[in-house]
């Protein structure tokens, strides 16, 4: 290193600038040498301007403005002096970017210089049109980076190669220019020119399937090149870790992924090569994982026989068992892009990847739970569960969301029983109630109801929790819907499934109105408390006074959702009391897609659908549809209806089925009179509003003790 | 490779090499953010990490980061290879290299990157052939500036 008195200077204003205690101390100094190169760069042509620019280079990196120095880079890059065209050229890559208007200023200088009797000259033109050449840069540079691609010797045909690289990603018309040469360029045994030739070839075909086509030819003259390199004797300059060249390994590689890729003659003719990289690769350092890294990703990626497929994933399967955490990492990485097309084959190292959720590295974590989930099967499902509940408790925040989604919907794919599905759900939300995505209090709702037979179950197990905890929303949500619907079977005292409680009316009531009163809970929670509290009054007998007194409280609640509800329970007391019963009567089965279950699609918000509010009947067997503006989705639930008494004579309307589309509804007549009744004729109407549905008539049923028939309808 | 940005401990830029076009405002915004993404990291944490949609590749050198954003069809273990690889030159060239070396004398550290390194891919693969080419340009900046040095009369006809 040869110390002149000129750079001591810059060493001297670097020193000075690191002394500085504070940032405005820091600052001042800047402005100071600001000045002097500004009032250097005036002066023009003093031996001392490519020191001058190298201070402002310096003091750029530390974040300051140095624009003015543009076109001091421009004169100095077209300066005869080999110093100043040095720091002139790595000022334009630091100042001057293709944006920069300055910048075309240059393409002459370089177009010269391209052409300059000294290769290092050359050099440094080169390397600047590849590092930030625009487009039309490149296009009035395109013949000359080409000529010299072909006519040079290797020192600068390597770097006029990787210039056509880039020129290519800037103007992709250009590729034609540059294909010819390509080709030929294989047969160079630099292998600094065979690199930025493998580099180009690459770009050349990934742009154009016609040129792909083309070089499938060059394959063989590829596999020896390799052939080569992992078969040759130790040369010193190339070795990295007993690995020749890793680097260019690493390039053919890639590039014989993407010619073989759906090819199966191009495929044929790299099976050999790949076996023998894949065996002989010794992968005890970086170096060897890289090209063996490169090697499992090209077999999985063309058409391999079965045989090679298999040694890739028992590869991966290695490297998740390596002590180094980035081989681990790159492992996972892979696993993951072929889990779905090998899946048999990844499944077998299902253990080690688990493991792996233990992890102290969150980014291998991630990728553990990725695969974790990408692996789970009808046959697993419990094992896995197992460690995905335990990997929720533990797991750090940024992942819980993701492994409840996918916690769900392995669920719901594999679950083997209805009460394991709930369960599950129930565990989740007691762990991480909080990072569960807002469908999943109805989509559990939804399938509570349909698991008729563990109603008793399930209202027992989330009473307990509700008792123990009502910190996690969605779960005191679902538990409250449930306890509004069956609570009754709570009172009951007895359970097949699970030990039942001993409650008494006032224990459940209690357990609500500490979540009415908690303010923990969400408005939303209220609510569903507040219903739950009113359906009560229909499954309970003594206390129902004191829910007609909790709901009357509400009616004057600041919360405009919880008063509207009261002010309606309190009406459906009141006024409404004869059709109470059938208000809040136990819900149908709900269809997945029927309203009341999805977030309405209609508004952008999505909140969580009210199923716990029955909208009172109206008029009309179809309750017209709910006002979406508040983003809430009722439920319109169509209840048992008496519509018809008189004479002995009583008609029923009993909703059985509704989906978003149609309604099913059954008309129970019936006659408790001693007499037979005759002449009984159905006519059906409906409103207007519906003039275009389709009116379906079912089967008719007669329970009869008449001597005469029923007759069928037509 | 997209970019190079190398690092102090205090988050301090000591060299940034960008093979995409930005803005100096895009620029400083992406450094102040992974700086900040990578310095937080532990010790034993593994070398790449999924930033915005780059893959991050970078390694510790005593009190040096090296950090490289990488394509998404780049082998992320060559990557720590090629950084490797620079740390090696960069320690040849200055003979057992530490941060001063770098801060002071850092359009050298740029020179030997460009040696190594073209438009974002690797140039050269033999240690040995960016040295002797670094030496050689070296040796023309100083023959140049010999040339340049205005002599006496006396220096001329040699007699001092």
């Amino acid at each position: 290193l040869q110390i002149n008195p000129l750079t001591m200077r810059l060493q001297e204003m670097i020193r000075v600038i690191r002394s500085a205690r504070t940032q405005g101390e820091e600052r001042g100094i800047i402005q100071r040498e600001c000045a002097d190169i500004r009032s250097q760069f005036r002066q023009g042509d003093n031996g001392e301007r490519s020191h001058s620019l190298a201070k402002l280079l310096y003091v750029h990196m530390l974040g300051y403005p140095a624009h003015f120095g543009q076109m001091e880079c421009v004169r100095l890059i077209a300066s005869p002096r080999y110093s100043e065209k040095r720091i002139g050229y790595l000022g334009a890559m630091m100042l001057l970017d293709e944006k920069q208007d300055a910048s075309l200023l240059i393409t002459n200088s370089i177009k010269n210089d391209l052409s300059h009797s000294s290769q290092y000259v050359q050099s440094l033109a080169l390397c600047t049109l590849a590092c930030m050449g625009s487009a039309e840069m490149c296009r009035d540079l395109a013949p000359e980076i080409e000529r010299l691609l072909r006519a040079s010797h290797s020192y600068i045909k390597k770097k006029a190669t990787l210039c056509a690289v880039h020129i290519i990603r800037k103007v992709p018309e250009l590729a034609e220019l540059f294909t010819p040469s390509a080709r030929t360029l294989l047969s160079e045994k630099n292998h600094g020119v065979l690199h930025g030739a493998v580099v180009l070839i690459t770009e050349l075909c990934e742009r154009n399937p016609d040129t792909l086509v083309q070089f499938r030819k060059a394959v063989p003259e590829l596999v020896q090149i390799m052939k080569g390199l992992v078969t040759s004797s130790y040369s010193p300059e190339h070795n990295v870790a007993g690995i020749s060249d890793p680097f260019l390994q690493v390039r053919i590689l890639r590039l014989l992924r993407i010619l073989g890729h759906n090819n199966d003659t191009a495929s044929d003719a790299m099976n050999d090569l790949l076996a023998q990289v894949a065996t002989n690769t010794d992968s005890s350092k970086t170096a060897g994982s890289a090209v063996l890294y490169e090697t499992v990703l090209t077999i999985m990626d063309i058409n391999s026989e079965s045989g090679l497929r298999v040694l890739a994933v028992n590869i991966l399967g290695r490297f998740l068992l390596n002590n180094d955490r980035n081989i681990r990492y790159i492992s996972m990485t892979s696993l993951q892009k072929i889990v779905q097309t090998d899946h048999n084959a990844v499944q077998r190292h299902r253990g080690t990847i688990v493991d792996c959720l233990k992890d102290q590295d969150t980014s291998v974590k991630r990728r553990a739970l990725e695969l974790s989930l990408a692996l789970v099967s009808a046959v697993n499902i419990r094992s896995m569960m197992k460690e995905l509940l335990i990997f929720l408790s533990v797991c750090p925040p940024e992942l819980r969301s993701q492994t409840a989604s996918g916690i769900f919907n392995a669920a719901e794919r594999y679950s083997p029983s209805k009460r394991w599905h709930i369960d599950t759900i129930l565990h989740v939300l007691t762990t991480a109630g909080g990072d569960v995505r807002d469908e999943t209090v109805p989509n559990l709702i939804q399938l509570i109801t349909t698991a008729s037979e563990l109603h008793c179950y399930t209202v027992h197990k989330l009473y307990r929790a509700l008792i123990k905890d009502i910190a996690q929303q969605s779960l005191v949500q679902v538990a409250c819907w449930c306890i509004g619907e069956y609570g009754d079977l709570l009172l009951k005292g007895e359970c097949e499934e699970i030990e039942p409680v001993q409650v008494t009316e006032d224990d459940i009531l209690d357990a609500l109105e500490t979540v009415l009163q908690s303010h923990m809970s969400s408005p939303a929670t209220r609510g569903f408390a507040l219903t739950a509290t009113m359906k009560l009054s229909t499954r309970i007998t003594d206390n129902v006074d004191r829910i007609r007194s909790i709901v009357s409280i509400y009616g004057s609640c600041i919360d405009l959702e919880l008063q509207q509800r009261a002010v309606e329970y309190n009406a459906l007391f009141k006024k409404y009391d004869h059709m109470r019963a059938a208000v809040l009567e136990r819900m149908p089965v709900m269809d997945k897609n029927s309203p009341g279950h999805t977030n309405g699609d209609t508004s952008g918000e999505i909140k969580e659908p009210d199923t716990s509010k029955p909208k009172p009947v109206e008029a009309g067997l179809l309750s017209e549809p709910a006002s979406q503006k508040h983003c809430c989705v009722y439920v319109h639930v169509v209840p048992t209806v008496s519509v018809y008494e008189k004479n002995g004579l009583s008609l029923k309307i009993q909703c059985d089925k509704q989906t978003e589309t149609e309604v099913t509804v059954t008309l129970i007549a019936s006659n408790s009179t001693q007499n037979d009744i005759t002449n009984f004729t159905l006519q059906a109407a409906v409103p207007k509003v519906c003039t275009h549905s389709v009116f379906k008539l079912g089967s008719v049923f007669a329970h009869t003790n008449s001597r005469y028939s029923f007759q069928q309808p037509y | 490779m997209q970019f190079m940005l190398l690092f102090s401990r205090q988050g301090k830029l000591r060299l940034q090499k960008w093979y995409v076009p930005l803005s100096d405002k895009e620029k400083k915004k992406i450094t102040r953010e992974l700086v900040q993404t990578v310095l937080a990291r532990k010790p034993k944490m593994c070398s790449f990490l999924e930033w915005r949609d780059l893959k991050i590749v970078y390694k510790r050198y005593a009190s040096l980061y090296f950090c490289c954003a990488i394509e998404d069809q780049d082998n992320e273990l060559i990557t720590l290879e090629i950084i490797h690889r620079y740390v090696e030159l960069l320690d040849k060239y200055f003979g057992s290299v530490c941060e001063l070396d770098i801060i002071f004398n850092f359009e050298k550290a740029y020179f030997i990157l460009d040696e190594f390194l073209l438009g974002g891919e690797a140039q050269e693969t033999s240690k040995k052939n960016v040295l002797k080419a670094i030496e050689q340009a070296d040796l023309l900046q100083e023959d140049a500036k010999e040339a340049e040095t205005p002599r006496s009369v006396l220096e001329e006809i040699g007699l001092t």
